[in-house]
């Protein structure tokens, strides 16, 4: 049986103990909510695109140390980046996931302190967790797109 | 007789499974319950020996097979004390006994300007089914709220049934762990002309259950959480309504005959029972059921009001106000069920914590938002005792959540 320091890596506590970007943004940012109904974790996703940018991101809403860390990482990881880029981290942290998507996964796009993440594969019902606040992404940008 | 917790575990095979070097601790029957091996062997032993369909061949398998159906039906009428046993319906769990009673009663009686109440500490296979069909005959949903303390505020009742057709309510809470007192709510919407609805699926299984004396007019409960297996459950209805109530489901086995032009029901019970039934699991309740009854209801309520006086004193002791109870410290009207907050520690991560000791809780919403939300929070840990649970694993559970405060604590 894997062990909890495989699954809340310092990094992670860290994360959760002190969330980057949290908050809201206003319109003309984009706002997409995102619910694990397993647990009841809600999260609420706001982007600014300029420039086919994530000039601004801000994550708001409850839930556990993984899907908060999660969102907290994911944040600091897209903020100012080309919406290609986070496109691409989006399908490469899905990938790390176990998540099997349509297409090759894109493994070009650098993980860095996502990397801490990698332990939760181990704990099959905590990856609906991790990847709550990537799909809530997904959907915002797919919003802003429109 | 004394109630022997240990020799009673002994009859539960999965108990005395041992994970990584340490024991079970199963803690979460308000779930779904453990199997003894009374059921086990019957539902085996009727698979490997005498199983057979029933109530449609003529041969003497058949015909033993059907015996024991309906002597499941039997036993499960006498348990809740129903005058007759064809007023028990078998369904698939005790979600699509509410949501037969929804459909059927209510598709035969509610419309616009009509109303159903329920209340706010409801599962949601209590609050979902009325909702379906109110977005389509456009009634409204009333709702009793809930006192400070988790019991339900019964001050507006009779505002509240003004103009009810129905009162559908939970005799206990699956978060709260409230008893609700069943009697008073039913007259009191006998008063006001409504039929009263009883969610039975925590109650049943953990107390002496009485239709007759509550005066109710449905009772849904499910066989999982009374020791019994997954995939049956109840609906008791008072026959006259059951009668008057249009089938729910179509098919074989609930037809009397059956024209181009149409169709005539069966009698009840098998009006409701369309299709080849759960006849196997309905072998395994029946002796579920004898099981239970061997212990006493009495005896097994005895056993978890022991058990939650120990668990909320031991809690509070050792964590003082790092934890949140919710719902009533008065084990009178509270049942084994705990749901708590430790902490800021999210539910997810407590379970998580509690796993490595093979401390199993739920963690979550319990299907009941709409009370978590008048909690102000999405989530809780639920510890849920039964009549094999004992006091030494109401320590284990303290000293995993030890472990959880030390592992979390900034």
């Amino acid at each position: 049986m894997p062990g909890l320091e495989d699954l809340y890596r310092e990094i992670i506590l860290d994360h959760y103990k002190s969330p980057r970007n949290r908050g809201s943004l206003e319109p003309p940012a984009v706002r997409a909510e995102g619910h694990n109904p397993l647990c009841g974790d809600e999260i609420e996703v706001f982007i600014a695109v300029e420039d086919d940018k994530v000039s601004d991101i801000k994550i708001s809403g409850q839930g556990c140390s993984i899907s908060q860390s999660s969102a907290s990482m994911m944040s600091a990881a897209v903020k100012g980046k080309p919406i290609a880029d986070v496109r691409a981290l989006i399908s490469r942290f899905k990938h790390m996931m176990s998540i099997e998507e349509d297409g090759e996964p894109d493994t070009s796009a650098p993980l860095g302190d996502l990397e801490a993440l990698t332990g939760v594969v181990k704990f099959p019902v905590r990856i609906k967790c991790a990847v709550l606040s990537w799909n809530t992404l997904a959907e915002a940008l797919d919003i802003a797109a429109e | 007789m004394s109630y022997d917790v240990q020799k009673i575990r002994a009859d539960f095979p999965v108990l005395a499974e041992v994970i990584n070097g340490k024991p079970l601790v199963y803690l979460d029957s308000a779930n779904s319950s453990q199997k003894p091996l009374a059921v086990i062997n019957a539902m085996s032993n009727f698979m490997s020996h005498e199983y057979s369909p029933t109530n449609r061949s003529a041969y003497s398998m058949a015909a033993h097979a059907t015996d024991l159906y309906e002597g499941a039906r039997a036993k499960v009428a006498k348990f809740i004390n129903a005058p007759h046993a064809h007023e028990v319906v078998f369904t698939k769990n005790a979600t699509e006994a509410l949501n037969l009673l929804a459909r059927a009663w209510g598709s035969a009686n509610l419309n616009k300007g009509d109303v159903v109440l329920l209340t706010h500490m409801e599962h949601h296979a209590n609050i979902v089914p009325w909702q379906m069909l109110a977005a389509e005959r456009g009634f409204t949903i009333r709702w009793v709220p809930l006192t400070s303390d988790g019991l339900l505020d019964l001050s507006e009742l009779d505002t509240l049934l003004t103009g009810a057709k129905a009162f559908s309510f939970t005799a206990m809470s699956n978060v709260l762990g409230t008893i609700n007192p069943v009697g008073e709510l039913v007259a009191a919407a006998h008063k006001h002309g409504a039929i009263a609805i009883v969610d039975g699926c925590q109650s049943v299984p953990h107390m002496p259950t009485d239709v007759q004396a509550w005066d109710a007019d449905f009772l849904a409960f499910s066989s999982h959480k009374m020791v019994g297996p997954t995939g049956i459950g109840m609906l008791w209805g008072r026959e006259s309504l059951l009668d008057a109530m249009p089938p729910f489901l179509g098919g074989g086995n609930m037809i009397a005959d059956v024209k181009l032009d149409g169709f005539t029901c069966a009698e009840l019970p098998a009006k409701y029972e369309a299709g080849t039934q759960p006849i196997i699991e309905a072998i395994g309740l029946s002796a579920a059921v004898d099981y239970l009854t061997a212990l006493g209801m009495q005896n097994i309520r005895q056993h978890e009001i022991d058990i939650t006086k120990y668990a909320l004193d031991t809690l509070t002791s050792r964590f003082g106000d790092d934890i949140v109870i919710h719902g009533s410290r008065d084990v009178s009207v509270r049942g084994a069920t705990l749901s708590f907050a430790y902490r800021d520690v999210h539910p997810h991560d407590v379970s998580q914590v509690l796993d490595q000791t093979n401390v199993c809780v739920r963690a979550g919403h319990h299907c009941a938002k709409p009370l978590m939300r008048l909690l102000g929070s999405n989530a809780t840990v639920r510890a849920s005792f039964y009549l094999y649970n004992t006091n030494q694993e109401v320590d284990a559970l303290c000293d995993a959540l030890s472990a959880a405060g030390d592992f979390f604590t900034l």
